[in-house]
């Protein structure tokens, strides 16, 4: 597992108090890990915090699962 | 309209002298202070450097570290005792109508760490708006009794009353009226505050609100005292369960006392002063009174909002001897915030409850760190000074007032069938 990856993964665990071994690629935030409209802006929030780049808010909105939050994270961060 | 009468069945109490009702009440009637150095903040630039904090509070307890995050102490604070008081009254809401079941809930302030917090953070950006989006529902104040229906499923009146220090009262006049008036059953009310922080010991310091003895914080809290110098700042929760006396004995409910009439009023005379000859004092008890078809004879303690500071218990004491006359002289009086300081937006709650046990009891809350007389207090009457009176209290009132010249007053009485 990547840095980046095992980093938003402990983001997830600590902001929607899951399980770590839930926190799977394919699962979404919303259907798959409790969280609500606000739990998602909060996670991406912090996603921008911990790694230092601006997720604008149309590529936000492409970003419901772990697996594409690693991707996006991956592809934009130096 | 036939009114209802209305009972307390549940009681909880998260102080700075006790975490829950029976410890709250064993340091009520030993007459220990809550007040220590202040350990929520680094104090030591502030005037006041000591608070009556909530001391051993564990939110994890209550509710799961997720849900504790999305929360400012206020509402963890609510939720703790909303809990105990449910627990204690032997609810189950599967066996009641949820939709007549209401939370109405005081606080003064809301979630002023959390606006704290944010605001700070942003002001050490560059003026990006990052504001969490937690913010504005860790921060409202009708998010407690918002969290305290989801949490239970109840469906019927929700709100928040806020009065600053009067707002507690205020939500249980209303949870009163609502019963009473025979739209709810059931009723979770009281308040709570969270405000021993940065942006509340500096914004009423800047008052010259607080006492400053920092030498001595345990006797820092001292109504009626002639070297009194200003309130302690206090947090925490009340709560009761008020509940139409036909729903309690259906369900085999015990019964603390009734609850048997509330007044509302203003000073119109000033934003923080109280009004020098009690004006609006007077009239908020005098409404209550009325309003529980009672004599001034017919009180045997009066709980008195008594702050400690110096214009405030002047103008109480004299409102007090203008109303009661002669029956002023053989009432018990205490300030019980001599212990538990000020708990702002939750004080009429906790005191509200200390008045239930006084009448569930017959045992009289002292007004601790009594030292000197003041001369310009009528030292006729009974303050309790020192240490719990033994007495017959078959009627007890509660006095809050607060900033913005808000009062409210409330009677409970002996529960007799």
């Amino acid at each position: 597992m990547s840095d980046i990856a095992s980093r938003v993964k402990a983001i997830i665990v600590e902001k929607l108090g899951v399980d770590e071994n839930e926190v799977a690629p394919e699962a979404s935030f919303t259907n798959d890990l409790g969280a609500d409209s606000l739990d998602t802006v909060e996670l991406i929030m912090e996603f921008e915090k911990e790694f230092n780049v601006a997720i604008p808010d149309d590529q936000a909105e492409n970003i419901s699962t772990v697996g594409q939050a690693i991707d996006y994270l991956e592809k934009n961060v130096n | 309209m036939e009114l209802k009468r209305v009972v307390v069945t549940g009681i909880g109490a998260l102080t700075p002298i006790g975490n829950t009702l029976p410890e709250y009440w064993e340091s009520l009637i030993n007459g220990v202070s809550g007040a220590a150095p202040i350990t929520h903040f680094d104090a030591s630039k502030f005037k006041t450097q000591f608070a009556c904090e909530v001391k051993g509070f564990d939110p994890h307890k209550y509710m799961d570290r997720k849900e504790a995050r999305k929360v400012d102490p206020f509402v963890q604070y609510a939720i703790a005792s909303t809990d105990e008081a449910i627990k204690d009254a032997g609810l189950d809401f599967d066996q009641v109508d949820r939709n007549r079941v209401g939370v109405i809930w005081g606080s003064g302030i809301g979630g002023l760490t959390t606006f704290t917090e944010e605001i700070v953070n942003y002001s050490k950006g560059d003026g990006t708006p990052r504001f969490n989006p937690f913010f504005i529902p860790r921060m409202l104040i009708d998010i407690a009794p918002g969290h305290i229906s989801m949490r239970h499923g109840l469906r019927g009146p929700n709100y928040s009353a806020v009065s600053a220090c009067a707002s507690a009262t205020h939500a249980m006049i209303d949870a009163f009226t609502y019963i009473r008036t025979g739209r709810s059953d059931v009723i979770i009310t009281g308040g709570s505050e969270a405000t021993v922080n940065e942006a509340g010991i500096g914004g009423f310091n800047a008052m010259h609100a607080l006492s400053t003895r920092n030498d001595d914080p345990k006797t820092a809290s001292r109504p009626f005292d002639k070297d009194r110098d200003g309130f302690v700042s206090g947090e925490g929760s009340g709560a009761l369960v008020l509940e139409s006396l036909e729903h309690a004995l259906a369900r085999g409910a015990k019964i603390y006392a009734e609850i048997v009439g509330g007044g509302m009023s203003a000073d119109a005379h000033h934003i923080t002063a109280s009004h020098p000859e009690g004006l609006g004092a007077k009239l908020a008890m005098t409404m209550a009174i009325k309003d529980a078809g009672m004599d001034f004879s017919d009180i045997d303690y009066i709980n008195v909002h008594g702050t400690s500071t110096p214009v405030g218990d002047v103008s109480e004491t004299k409102a007090i001897v203008d109303l009661f006359g002669e029956h002023a002289y053989k009432l018990n009086i205490s300030s019980t915030k001599s212990m538990t300081g000020h708990l702002l937006g939750a004080a009429g709650a906790v005191e509200a409850i200390a008045s239930i046990m006084a009448v569930q009891n017959d045992i009289i809350p002292p007004t601790i760190n009594h030292f000197t007389d003041d001369p310009e207090i009528d030292n006729r009457l009974n303050f309790t000074f020192n240490k719990a009176q033994k007495r017959v209290v078959n009627a007890a009132l509660s006095n809050t007032f607060g900033f913005g010249g808000h009062n409210a007053t409330i009677i409970v009485k002996k529960y007799q069938p």
